[in-house]
């Protein structure tokens, strides 16, 4: 599966090595791991909860690596993205792409995560000092999947 | 009178949508004389008032899919439709 939606941790060594298989096509590995931080903004953030749409979630990203697929020259793309409860410091996603050459590989890497940031539904809330709140979307990030 | 064919959609709120109004979705029926559209949808929440008002209110950024899908304020709502509401996305 190249898409897959979990609470459980990830091992992102482990999920390189199995989607290079052993390819001698490859010849570029870009990955990209999204973690949690301890701040936003002015606030300091204890824990975060990230909540999905289940059903839609995983169409969404398959649609967004069929996407990368038609657009860059890459072999295999993999999106794991955990939900429920994490603290500072977790990892949240990771994407890898394997490709002949590294620019393919730098560019679909970011095209996921950039497309998945404006149209994966999942949703961030905070639990800081002064109580929870929800993450507010960014206007940054839809420029910058707007440029794709 | 002319038939009218029942339209009812399935309604999810996701996230602060969810927690504004108490509820995780509900059925609506809509309007069976013409094809309702997305807008109207909200349009129809909306008037409800309290918490619908405040956080459907025009300005306000709301994203809506149908089955699963994204769409937009044009789109057509057809029977048996999933159509969830909910704020831009914060994943990743």
């Amino acid at each position: 599966m190249s898409v897959r939606v979990q609470t459980a941790d990830f091992d992102a060594g482990a999920e390189i090595a199995k989607l290079r298989g052993g390819d001698a096509r490859v010849g570029a590995v870009a990955s990209f791991i999204g973690t949690v931080r301890d701040v936003n903004g002015d606030a300091s953030v204890a824990r975060l909860t990230l909540e999905h749409y289940p059903g839609m979630t995983e169409k969404s990203l398959e649609a967004i690596v069929a996407d990368a697929k038609q657009r860059f020259d890459v072999y295999e793309v993999l999106v794991i993205h955990r939900v429920g409860d994490l603290g500072p410091t977790d990892q949240i996603v990771l994407v890898v792409v394997t490709s002949a050459h590294r620019g393919d590989a730098f560019d679909a890497c970011r095209f996921v995560m950039d497309y998945l940031k404006t149209r994966a539904p999942f949703w961030k809330k905070e639990r800081t000092a002064d109580g929870e709140r929800w993450v507010e979307a960014r206007a940054s990030d839809d420029e910058a999947a707007a440029r794709w | 009178m002319r038939d009218q064919i029942p339209v009812t959609v399935r309604v999810v709120y996701l996230a602060r949508l969810r927690e504004a109004f108490a509820s995780a979705g509900e059925s609506l029926r809509l309007a069976a004389d013409r094809p309702s559209t997305v807008a109207e949808l909200v349009d129809q929440l909306r008037l409800r008032g309290g918490a619908f008002a405040a956080e459907l209110a025009p300005g306000r950024a709301i994203r809506v899919a149908i089955n699963h899908a994204m769409s937009t304020s044009s789109d057509v709502l057809h029977d048996g439709d999933e159509v969830a509401i909910f704020p831009p996305v914060t994943g990743g």
